[in-house]
């Protein structure tokens, strides 16, 4: 379960450029929960992200990860319980080490001067099939030459690996073309439910926000002001998110990209 | 020149070339994987010198070997935790490093800018007297370094399989990833200058005994030399796996001292040894971005030459 209490994160305080990217932020979400999260440009969603997972600490508030106080824990120590997927392909693996090698570091396993063994191999191996792009018989090539969809894939398997108590997706499909896109939001889908992670996922595709998950929040200038799971939310077409989203924020939602897709 | 002048030429350009092959292999570790230019190096050269010299002086030529290495570590330790818990710029982390310890080193030294070895017992010296009346009597300086290559090389490309040797590639690679690993880049950075440093400060150990003299300014230049060895040696064993790029660092190093040797002899003044080594640099870091250029430059001109 993550708890989130009056969050607060302001971005250049006392200079000109000063913004408010996290305004009391409080949110509950329970063990097993899939949460997607939209909101414009600049609403604060990847802020919100990255102060979960520690890649700043906020400026007041605390953060709880199954009832522990996680607020101050460096970003590495955090990353045993969370994983995290980036919009960039890129981000989450080490382009000239070979697919195995990335696995083993992400995988946790042996000791510092442990090296990967023939078990290991195998796991992996058995890890990549579920994909279902041949990377199994890749395993030694440089992850480097993958696609970005492989590339994500991979950085997937990677992240769920040792069962987080919470995974983090950052539109993490947004890169990829609408085919692998789909490929790799389905895969999401399964390791998920497989696992009965608890997942939050920013995305930019509002029927995908509705299909998946079973609750939505809305951001906008740093809050959260929409908060829809159940029996309200199944009834939810896009048409409505976009006049909720009007009413709350005194705005029309204009971004183009999530209008269009 | 005939084959009595080129084969001692070869000898001691190999010699050369092997010990300070170790500095190459340091920098292998902390440029090619780790991503971090460490510019200490020439300090902590001069640091395994002056304890090699030091310590194989007071009567314990063996200790000399992993005391350079530890002292050679702390000061890699050093260097890294300017630039990864002090917020300083890694390379002048390195600069700073590499100007203290110049006093530090000539505090070693007792004072004095140079050491002199020459009736001092030396890991060469038993060497030699361990192979004396064999076969191998005359080339005693050629196998003991021979010997501390290759076992860098083993324990190196060992360590580089393990975890922790694999986080180190990461971090120079990709340290979001590491990070993201559960996994602290500051942690790898540290283990990887230390271990780097050690490296160097073997090398500089080895050559204050090989030539049985020390002076203060005996690891000067030293980064750039080694830089432009490992950037020789790239470009034959670029692309291959660990164990082979790590030898050919050494062969880079070799080329190196071979080309040196060789401008020696077609009488280039020996102080032009730097000069050749910046421009080593120079011609095989701009190479591959001015190839491009080039490339593009010739292809615009001949587009333009099609469209007349």
């Amino acid at each position: 379960m993550l708890e989130l209490k009056q969050i607060f994160k302001t971005f250049h305080a006392g200079t000109p450029d000063e913004r408010v990217a996290l305004d009391n932020i409080n949110l509950k979400v329970e063990t097993g929960d899939f949460v997607t999260v939209i909101g414009a440009n600049g609403a604060g969603k990847s802020t919100l992200f990255n102060a979960v997972s520690g890649t700043f600490n906020v400026d007041k508030g605390t953060i709880l990860l199954d009832g522990k106080d996680i607020t101050r824990m460096p970003a590495h120590k955090r990353s045993r319980v969370i994983g995290q997927l980036f919009q960039d392909p890129m981000k989450g693996s080490a382009p000239h080490m070979s697919i195995e090698e990335n696995m083993f570091l992400a995988s946790g396993r042996g000791g510092w001067l442990g090296a990967m063994k023939k078990k290991d191999r195998d796991d992996f191996r058995d890890q990549l099939r579920q994909l279902g792009m041949g990377l199994e018989d890749r395993m030694t090539q440089q992850v480097g030459l993958l696609s970005g969809g492989q590339r994500q894939a991979l950085t997937l398997l990677m992240a769920t690996f040792s069962k987080p108590s919470l995974l983090l997706l950052d539109e993490h499909t947004a890169a990829l073309d609408p085919g692998t896109a789909e490929k790799v939001l389905e895969l999401t889908e399964k390791i998920v439910a497989e696992d009965h992670l608890t997942c939050l996922m920013v995305t930019h595709n509002m029927q995908s926000a509705l299909d998946l998950g079973n609750r939505t929040l809305m951001m906008n200038a740093g809050r959260i002001i929409l908060d829809v799971s159940g029996e309200e939310r199944k009834g939810l077409e896009v048409s409505d998110l976009l006049e909720r989203f009007r009413e709350l924020s005194g705005t029309k939602l204009d971004n183009d990209r999530m209008l269009l897709s | 020149m005939s084959l009595n002048q080129i084969l001692p030429l070869l000898q001691t350009s190999t010699e050369l070339g092997l010990i300070s092959g170790l500095t190459v292999l340091a920098l292998f570790l902390s440029y090619s994987m780790l991503n971090v230019c460490d510019l200490s190096t020439d300090g902590c050269f001069t640091l395994g010198a002056a304890i090699g010299g030091t310590v194989a002086l007071m009567g314990h030529p063996w200790l000399s070997l992993p005391a350079a290495m530890a002292v050679g570590a702390v000061s890699g330790f050093v260097t890294a935790l300017l630039q990864t818990r002090m917020g300083i710029n890694s390379l002048l982390a390195g600069i700073i490093v590499n100007t203290g310890l110049y006093s530090v080193n000539i505090a070693i030294m007792g004072g004095s800018s140079q050491l002199n070895l020459n009736r001092t017992e030396t890991v060469f010296t038993f060497a030699k007297q361990g192979l004396k009346g064999t076969a191998l009597a005359q080339q005693y300086q050629m196998i003991v370094a021979v010997i501390a290559v290759i076992l860098i090389i083993v324990v190196l490309s060992l360590f580089l399989r393990t975890k922790m040797g694999l986080a180190i590639r990461a971090t120079g690679d990709n340290p979001a990833m590491v990070q993201s690993s559960s996994i602290n880049p500051i942690f790898t950075t540290t283990v990887g200058l230390c271990i780097s440093n050690s490296f160097t400060a073997l090398s500089g150990c080895l050559l204050a005994q090989y030539q049985k003299f020390v002076d203060i300014n005996i690891g000067n230049g030293m980064v750039t030399v080694a830089l432009a060895s490992l950037l020789i040696g790239g470009v034959f064993f670029g692309k291959r796996k660990i164990p082979v790029r790590a030898i050919g660092a050494v062969v880079g190093a070799i080329i190196f001292r071979l080309i040196y040797a060789l401008a020696l002899r077609l009488d280039m003044p020996a102080f032009m040894l730097k000069a050749v080594s910046a421009i080593i640099i120079v011609i095989a870091l701009a190479g591959p971005y001015l190839k491009t250029q080039g490339a593009d430059a010739l292809k615009h001109w001949k587009s333009g030459k099609a469209g007349a």
